[in-house]
């Protein structure tokens, strides 16, 4: 019984940041139609950024105060990509989609090496807030306090993505924005700021997903394309640009990692990667997408 | 009827080759191995725009197929032991073929992004599977492959490695190159490639007319995954040695990469795009850390400023001056 509570909080920890950054991806394609494959570089510069922020101020400063500060990962990010969009991928949106791919594959690689030109080739990180809640009893076992922080995190980040795009005003224009681009430009809505605002909130959630992960992980190179690959298992598990979609997709990702890393180690990965194919076979949009 | 090429481009290519059987007695053999390297790569690219440029497929899972073909090379040598060339393109093409076709089976059912996400998704899965199973394919450490025999003759003893690269190897790698570009100028000139085009161009249109869309583009994905194989066996003597990192999937992003520097629209392009991705990822690796930073500035220049890619852009140029003149 432990043991599988322990299972079934890691298989939650993991879905909780795999939700945030794939659900950024997904809200991102559901607008704009583009998937930017530097998602996951977003979501690298989240975790860089917090990791230096709380590494800089580390000096005798108050836990509570580096916990004030967690966020600066979401808000860099966030600032990232409200400069990215209306400079490099604006110009593209007339254009075949091939070619947004690929401008999204040159930042790839341009970001990659610019977390290296900033922050060095070093890991990063922030374990001294992983470590500062110390840890609880479940059964036999102990369980760090911070993991349920970043469940928590990401279970709020959800509720209040779902009010944001269903309870608000702003929300309506996004998703009228997203089912008919060209309707909602003739009923006034000025699109361009919705791509500039969508794509700003999706940077922020993977921004996130990097800030509350890296006290647990650290940030390494190379983390943005791995963390890509498993969001675009997410969404074509759960359907491109459908958030519902995506909260599933990365709870199924997240139960199926865990099941793999205990039971069938060599294949975990394989096994993702190939229930992804087999959603996409039997439902082409995936399980909440539309065709 | 075979279509033979007409008489403008035989004027550019036949003295092109000719320059490439003498290059080895000009240029220091660094150089010839270099562009070794570029040809098989040009190889792939080729293979590749079989589907992007001709069929409108954007794969993004071709380093699944080049990469089979390299490990089909090292399965070779480690299982049985031989090392002739010969066997190793068989084993490589075999590898990379069986592979396509599975692959291919499933991704044909689809197009656009949804295409380019499922090769991509299955392509990982052939890198999960060699970055974990380290007693088969060596992990991360790779699997080692000695220098081959060609056509029966091997290495001549003491003979240095580079010299035997730019030498022999270069004649080999160019000859089989010279004879894909042909096979493939053949290919997109035929009827069936005909057909690609008409799919590329409308998918309904094509089926009314009587094209069997899913089957042509089916054979289509076998010929790319042939050719990418081919280029996967080629590549991995040069190498001598085979990594996961060629299965990544940031590898089939340079695949892609490759066909766009050079131009995706036209049939020379992506070899021309191969050989100069080659000089240039070997220039910046070599000049700075930051060389992925150098290819992606590269790379949105080039999506955002030359979409025509060099040949692309290069023909607009020559068709304005001519204009002028």
């Amino acid at each position: 019984m432990d043991t599988f509570l322990i299972h079934l909080l890691n298989s939650l920890l993991y879905a909780s940041v795999l939700f945030l950054i794939a659900g950024g991806l997904s809200l991102i394609y559901g607008v704009m139609r583009i998937i930017n494959l530097a998602h996951g570089n977003i979501y690298a510069v989240g975790a860089y950024a917090t990791a230096w922020a709380v590494g800089r101020l580390l000096g005798g400063a108050p836990v509570v105060l580096l916990y004030a500060i967690l966020p600066v990962g979401a808000l860099a990010a966030a600032a990232l990509g409200a400069v990215l969009e209306p400079t490099l991928l604006r110009p593209l949106y007339k254009r075949a989609e091939e070619y947004q791919l690929l401008i999204t594959f040159g930042l790839l690689l341009i970001l990659e090496d610019l977390i290296r030109v900033v922050w060095g080739p070093y890991p990063l990180s922030a374990s001294s807030l992983f470590e500062a809640p110390g840890s609880l009893t479940i059964g036999e076992t102990i369980y760090p306090t911070y993991n349920l922080v970043v469940i928590v995190v990401g279970g709020l980040a959800a509720a209040a993505l779902w009010a944001f795009v269903y309870k608000t005003k702003f929300g309506v224009i996004l998703r009228a924005t997203s089912q008919n681009m060209r309707m909602a430009s003739a009923l006034g809505v000025n699109v361009n700021r919705v791509y500039v605002q969508a794509f700003t909130l999706g940077c922020f959630m993977a921004g996130l997903g990097g800030a509350i992960i890296v006290p647990q992980q650290g940030a390494v190179l190379g983390m943005g394309p791995d963390a890509l690959i498993l969001a675009f298992v997410v969404v074509v598990v759960g359907g491109l640009g459908s958030l519902e979609g995506a909260l599933l997709g990365a709870l199924m990702v997240g139960v199926v990692r865990e099941v793999g890393i205990s039971l069938f180690p060599e294949i975990e990965l394989a096994v993702l990667y190939l229930m992804a194919a087999i959603v996409l076979l039997i439902r082409p949009a995936g399980l909440f997408g539309r065709a | 009827m075979i279509p033979v090429p007409p008489r403008r481009v035989l004027v550019y290519t036949i003295p092109i080759a000719l320059l490439l059987f003498v290059l080895p007695f000009v240029v220091a053999p660094y150089q010839v191995a270099l562009l070794t390297y570029g040809l098989t790569f040009a190889i792939a690219a080729l293979g590749f725009n079989l589907l992007l440029g001709y069929t409108g497929l954007l794969s993004f899972g071709h380093s699944a197929y080049f990469g089979m073909g390299a490990y089909g090379v090292a399965f070779i040598v480690k299982y049985f032991k031989i090392s002739s060339m010969e066997a190793f393109i068989l084993g490589g093409i075999v590898a990379a073929t069986a592979v396509a076709a599975l692959f291919g089976f499933v991704c044909v059912r689809y197009t656009r992004i949804f295409f380019g996400i499922l090769t991509l998704a299955l392509s990982q899965v052939i890198w999960s599977l060699a970055f974990k199973f380290f007693w088969v394919t060596g992990g991360t450490d790779g699997l080692r492959v000695p220098t081959p025999s060609l056509l029966g003759v091997g290495m001549a003893p003491g003979q240095d490695k580079m010299a035997f690269l730019a030498h022999r190897y270069y004649y080999y790698v160019l000859v089989i190159f010279l004879v894909g570009v042909a096979v493939m100028w053949v290919i997109v000139h035929s009827p069936f490639g005909k057909a690609l085009q008409a799919i590329r161009d409308n998918e309904t249109r094509a089926e009314f007319v009587g094209v069997q869309v899913r089957r042509y583009r089916y054979m289509a994905f076998l010929v790319s995954g042939v050719y990418t194989g081919l280029a996967g066996a080629l590549w991995v003597p040069l190498n001598g040695l085979t990594t996961p990192d060629i299965l990544h999937w940031t590898f089939s992003g340079k695949i892609v990469f490759f066909t766009v520097l050079g131009g995706f629209q036209t049939f020379f392009g992506p070899i021309i795009g191969a050989v100069v991705f080659n000089y240039l990822e070997t220039y910046a690796v070599g000049h700075t850390v930051y060389w992925q930073l150098v290819l992606g500035v590269v790379l949105v220049f080039l999506v955002l400023a030359l979409p025509g890619g060099i040949v692309g852009t290069a023909g607009r140029v020559l068709d304005r001056l001519r204009k002028a003149a």
